[in-house]
């Protein structure tokens, strides 16, 4: 550590007012911060200050997202060889380091790019560079297929940093999830490459075995209803959606990954538990509400499928603890983030369920509850207002 | 005393150049300052709606032009004898004759593109620039200003259009007014053509980039506060 500091004294008078380099401030300025506490003290006006600050809050969900990273990893590879017929004869070794070969580029193009974006607008602004992207550069791969290209990785992560982030005015100012809108962009721009059968089991050029079918869980749910297979055949229920060794997005198939990272953003205090609880309540309470009414719809048997599936397969649980409970982006109030984690929950299911174009409908509807939680916010804090009022103008009388 | 004055000044003012400076300005300033879709943010719809490809956004120019051109010359003809209770439906009755015009004379020379503006066309009746010319300029002008304001207005609108058009055509097909320009080494090498350009969304958004560009250069456009 002592030798990192000193450098990064010796260097700080290049950056400060009148130095050759005082362009380039902000990124001396994000780098020093990032490796050391900074020395700065509260000079104007009162505040209240804790030991945590915005960087500690980022990396504490980095921190929640490792266990579904290192089990996407694993499943990355599983997937591989279990579609070539080759799992009984793979060690463990060679199944992690297939996953890292596919996962790794992903994580390092999209830091890469988003951090590179950040870094220009802060330099050609004079801002001060902050870590809103470090969870949204780990969220984009996490959201994506193991084979996509990484220049579509890289236009996407592009594209959401300028236009939902750096428009706004940076982080904390945006009014969409980050990480999200990459992927929304990917999905509407590139549907080859993130929707279909053909894309969530990395083949790596080889044969499959046959009767291998690459569908994912939510696109079986289209046809079948509740009977569904994994790749090779066999049948999934429950506890395979809850471990996860299912094809899907990188980050998205392992509820028991996500859950140990809901444990840590929960007990932490940085992700709202309202929000998580309530979005898998809203689930829950929607998918319950079109189980009841699957006799009435006997051509879509996506009806049939019990609640406690809907949870566990697809990006759900994913969405819910990783991406509904953006502070930026979500709602503020208590009651408000209630409202909006509800209603996450059940617009994910009428799209999954009654919109035969989207098999999986978490992006959407969590895209469109960010639009949508200001005015929650609004009409709660109203909704006080007037309670109160009320109050006062009873004791006036 | 003072109505013979005013005749007489009115006659000693020297006549104005066909295009004198003021008037030249009817025509450039809608391409830049007062651009009706970039800083009147006036007629999205159809630049939302059409600009997929550059050709079908070339022949909307063109039919805003003439109802836009035609209609401010008409109103401007016409100005003093249209009661002013009644001016607008007296305007709607013009456009929407100039449009009807457009419309048939699309449909029996250009079918195709008369098929894939298909309502567009009509809609041209509701695209605000054409009402805030007549509105705004025509009813208070004489018709060879009016003229030239019609045409700078709808260059201006084309000019973006066809901005917008072109960026939505390269990347959403690989080709501008129908030629590849994207050529198949690129394809080969695993580049594909962006299927969000193709959705209205991306037109909101590119409209969002030129006016980006535009106020970055042209400062005189931000507002005070």
């Amino acid at each position: 550590m002592k030798p990192l500091r000193n450098m990064m004294e010796k260097l700080e008078p290049h950056f400060k007012e009148g130095g050759k380099l005082h362009k380039f401030w902000p990124v001396y300025d994000g780098f020093a911060t990032f490796l050391f506490v900074p020395g700065h003290t509260t000079h104007k006006g009162a505040h209240i200050r804790d030991g945590i600050d915005l960087k500690r809050t980022m990396i504490t969900v980095v921190f929640a997202m490792i266990p579904a990273l290192l089990f996407g990893i694993y499943n990355v590879g599983y997937q591989h060889f279990q579609a070539i017929g080759q799992l009984a004869t793979a060690s463990t070794g060679d199944i992690v380091m297939y996953g890292l070969m596919k996962v790794l580029p992903l994580i390092i193009v999209s830091y890469a790019v988003g951090l590179g974006v950040e870094f220009g607008f802060c330099i050609a602004k004079g801002h001060s560079i902050n870590e809103g992207f470090l969870v949204s550069g780990m969220l984009i791969p996490l959201t994506c297929p193991p084979d996509i290209p990484l220049w579509m990785v890289a236009v996407a992560t592009v594209f959401a940093v300028v236009i939902v982030k750096e428009v706004f005015g940076g982080t904390g100012m945006n009014v969409l999830n980050v990480a999200l809108t990459a992927r929304a962009f990917l999905f509407f721009a590139y549907p080859a490459y993130i929707s279909g059968d053909k894309v969530w089991i990395s083949l790596g050029g080889e044969k499959a075995v046959d009767g291998f079918s690459g569908a994912t869980a939510l696109a079986q749910f289209t046809s079948h209803g509740p009977n569904i297979t994994n790749p090779v055949g066999q049948p999934m229920g429950f506890m395979e959606g809850f471990i996860g060794l299912v094809p899907g997005s990188i980050g998205e198939t392992s509820t028991l990954a996500i859950l140990i990272g809901a444990l840590i953003l929960g007990f932490s205090g940085i992700g709202s538990w309202r929000i998580m609880v309530s979005v898998f309540a809203g689930g829950y309470f929607m998918a319950t509400l079109l189980n009841l009414l699957s006799s009435s719809f006997p051509d879509n048997p996506y009806l049939t499928v019990p609640a406690h599936l809907h949870l566990v397969f697809g990006g759900f649980a994913f969405g819910a603890v990783f991406m509904a409970t953006d502070p930026v982006t979500a709602a503020q109030t208590a009651i408000g983030k209630v409202i909006y984690g509800f209603l996450i929950g059940a617009f994910t299911i009428i799209i999954r369920v009654l919109n035969p174009a989207y098999p999986e409908g978490m992006m959407l509807s969590i895209l469109f509850m960010n639009v949508a939680a200001p005015l929650i916010d609004y009409y709660v804090v109203q909704a006080n207002i007037k309670r109160r009022l009320k109050r006062v103008t009873v004791k006036v009388a | 005393m003072s109505i013979e004055n005013t005749t007489a000044t009115l006659a000693k003012k020297e006549k104005e150049a066909l295009f004198s400076a003021k008037r030249r300005k009817l025509i450039t300033d809608p391409l830049n300052d007062n651009n009706p879709v970039t800083v009147q943010v006036l007629g999205i719809c159809s630049a939302l709606a059409i600009t997929v490809q550059v050709k079908p956004s070339l022949f909307m120019f063109g039919g805003v032009l003439f109802v836009v051109t035609m209609g401010n010359v008409i109103v401007s003809l016409i100005r003093n004898l249209i009661p002013s209770r009644v001016r607008i439906i007296a305007q709607l009755v013009i456009v929407a004759s100039l449009v009807i015009i457009v419309d048939l004379l699309l449909k029996a020379y250009a079918y195709d593109m008369s098929k894939q503006l298909s309502v567009f066309v009509g809609l041209i009746i509701t695209n605000c620039i054409v009402m805030g010319r007549l509105e705004a300029f025509a009813m208070g002008n004489k018709w060879w200003p009016s003229l030239l304001d019609g045409v700078g207005n709808a260059l201006g609108y084309g000019l973006i259009l066809v901005l917008v058009a072109s960026v939505r055509e390269i990347f959403g097909s690989g080709t501008w007014l129908g030629f590849q320009v994207i050529p198949q080494p690129v394809y080969d090498l695993g580049y594909v053509n962006n299927g969000l350009m193709i959705l209205p969304p991306m037109a909101l958004i590119v409209v969002g980039l030129i006016i980006w560009i535009q106020r970055a250069k042209n400062t005189k456009l931000i507002e005070a506060n």
